[in-house]
């Protein structure tokens, strides 16, 4: 069992998941109640990472990282080093691959607070933002930590967009799933299935805190 | 159309109940739609302070008007004044936002806030305010609608009476410039009713605002309206005080409404000028009614209503009676509403509804097949055009 890559990949995890909350919230308030006729194509986009190859996403943005982009130029010229092949750069790849699994169930939740609710706060005085804040954001506490659980679950097992963005270098971007796959490579089945075990266990016991929560299953694919 | 929105005044809400002369002034047009199709909701009317009933039935545009006063819902033009301030005026293209209109709402889903308690459901609107004395005010009107016992609970731990005394209270306590209610009281019985509506009554003699109360129930018109207006297909109908628009329903819609549950096709068969009635046929079937005279011809075709309350039964034919028309028939069916018995009645294949006691019902040991005479009083029956 390879603990440093463990500790780094539970880091990541929790650093993502923890990100998503606060940049998956407004994105999904507007995905609710937006009214704007192109939504749909960002709805798109944010479902994106479900059906993509992470190799494809992974490639993406490790160009948008790299020292060519803006991006990656900005970044160099406030660190002194690219994003590509660091932890920073993990934590953007990883945002990117888990924004869906943040976005939709939050967005899921948001829509499921009956519309008379915010009616009945607005004749009371409350505006949009402070009747998001006392009523749909307390109402919507069952999809905010699906959205937290399923993206720190996500994140846990990703395996493409690390390797594409961060490659391989043991403590800085090397994560369970690619210890898993080393070990494999180096025919050290034991030790493969040791930290397989402890993958398929949390992940299994993330899901299930889930779905106890909510007590109703929860749908993959375009929201309502 | 393009409607700047202009901020209102951010006032403080005032600390004591004070009377505040406020005028509500409503011209509307906005197109709408129900099951029925899209019409065209096009008011125009003052509200002073006090009960004005809103009268018609599902699908008249009520919702649509409130929803429109309350800044829910934008009107396709118009005016909405409270207190002579504009809420909304489409020529000034003004529009202040709902939240900061100050008008109360309750509609008829209460739409309690279900993760919040009885008092803060209460206290909600009153988040300017200090937590003491949002407090303070939200445990008085709790005491004032006779539920500060309950001020703990959750909106799924308490009765449905209880939950709309809750919503009203809401809606009372933060001071509203005018009162917008979307039948509040339909999922209610009876007595629960009589008591809210006394409740509410108090608060306002103390208030003084418009109160905007939309039914389709005819009761609730007598029990509280000062002013009813009477709407119909997005157009106001009939406008007046109670026994003014509700007796003497020269429309059919407004009939129905207002619990005619008798209504016939008539045939004006005979004229008695000297008398000042004249003799109705039913149908096409044998039944003669005599009614009050009105302007029409031998032959011409009418509409009688009668209700179902001003109808007697009896079980032996009745002699020495002042009331002029007395029809045989059995009786069809017997149904229990709440306290009142309604029998159906087949007369001459022309079918009556009349409402009794149950006490009415068990001394005269009514039942199914049992041959009855129906009493009307002549000016029991009113006319209606076709």
């Amino acid at each position: 069992m390879n603990w440093e890559a463990f500790w780094l990949t539970v880091r990541l995890a929790a650093i993502v998941s923890t990100l998503l909350i606060a940049i998956g919230i407004p994105i999904a308030y507007w995905l609710t109640y937006s009214r704007w006729r192109w939504k749909f194509l960002v709805e798109a986009a944010v479902a994106l990472p479900i059906v993509l190859p992470p190799t494809v996403l992974g490639f993406y943005v490790l160009v948008a990282l790299g020292s060519r982009s803006p991006l990656g130029r900005w970044w160099e010229s406030l660190t002194g080093h690219t994003l590509a092949f660091t932890f920073e750069g993990l934590v953007i790849g990883s945002l990117l691959y888990s924004l869906p699994f943040a976005v939709q169930p939050f967005a899921a939740s948001f829509g499921a607070v009956d519309s008379s609710l915010l009616r009945a706060s607005a004749s009371l005085g409350h505006s949009r933002a402070q009747t998001f804040r006392r009523i749909v954001l307390p109402l919507s506490k069952a999809g905010l930590v699906t959205g937290f659980a399923l993206s720190f679950a996500h994140t846990l097992g990703e395996f493409g967009v690390v390797l594409m963005v961060g490659g391989n270098i043991p403590g800085v971007t090397r994560t369970i799933s690619i210890d898993i796959y080393d070990q494999v490579e180096t025919a050290n089945y034991s030790s493969a299935n040791e930290t397989a075990l402890v993958l398929l266990i949390i992940s299994f016991v993330v899901l299930s805190t889930v779905y106890s929560l909510n007590r109703r299953p929860w749908v993959a694919g375009p929201w309502k | 159309m393009e409607v700047k929105i202009i901020p209102a005044p951010q006032t403080a809400l005032p600390t004591s109940a004070q009377p505040i002369s406020s005028e509500l002034e409503v011209r509307i047009r906005k197109r709408f739609s129900n099951p029925e199709g899209s019409f065209n909701l096009n008011v125009h009317f003052r509200a002073l302070a006090g009960f004005t009933i809103i009268f018609g039935a599902s699908g008249a545009g009520k919702t649509t008007l409130l929803d429109c006063i309350a800044g829910l819902t934008d009107p396709d033009d118009g005016r909405v004044a409270v207190g002579g301030e504009d809420l909304y005026d489409s020529e000034k293209k003004q529009n202040v936002a709902a939240w900061k209109r100050r008008i109360g709402y309750v509609h008829q889903d209460l739409a309690l806030f279900p993760h919040l308690t009885a008092e803060e459901n209460v206290a909600y609107g009153l988040h300017t305010l200090s937590a003491a004395e949002r407090q303070a005010r939200s445990r008085e009107m709790l005491e004032l609608f006779r539920i500060g016992h309950l001020r703990d609970r959750r909106p799924s731990q308490i009765s449905g009476g209880e939950r709309q005394r809750v919503a009203l209270a809401r809606a009372l306590v933060a001071e509203p410039r005018a009162l917008l209610l979307d039948e509040p009281l339909a999922a209610l019985d009876r007595p629960t009713k009589s008591s809210l509506v006394g409740d509410l009554r108090r608060w306002n003699q103390s208030h003084r605002v418009p109160i905007l109360f939309v039914t389709h129930n005819g009761e609730e018109v007598f029990a509280l309206g000062d002013e009813v207006i009477m709407l119909d297909g997005g157009r106001i109908v009939a406008q007046g005080q109670p026994h003014e628009v509700m007796r003497v329903p020269r429309l059919e819609t407004i009939a129905r409404l207002s619990g005619f549950e008798n209504i016939f096709n008539a045939t004006v068969v005979a004229l008695h000028e000297d008398r000042g009635t004249m003799t109705c046929q039913l149908g096409k079937d044998a039944v003669e009614l005599e009614t009050p005279l009105v302007r029409a011809d031998v032959g011409s075709r009418l509409r009688v209503g009668v209700r179902a309350g001003d109808l007697l039964l009896s079980t032996e034919n009745p002699r020495g009676l002042s009331a002029r028309n007395v029809l045989p028939g059995t009786i069809l069916r017997l149904e229990q509403r709440d306290v009142i018995i309604s029998a159906t009645v087949d007369c001459s294949g022309t079918e009556f509804e009349v409402h009794l006691t149950l006490a009415a019902r068990d001394s005269l040991q009514l039942e199914p097949g049992k041959s009855v005479w129906v009493v009307a009083k002549t000016h029991s029956c009113h006319l209606m055009g076709m």
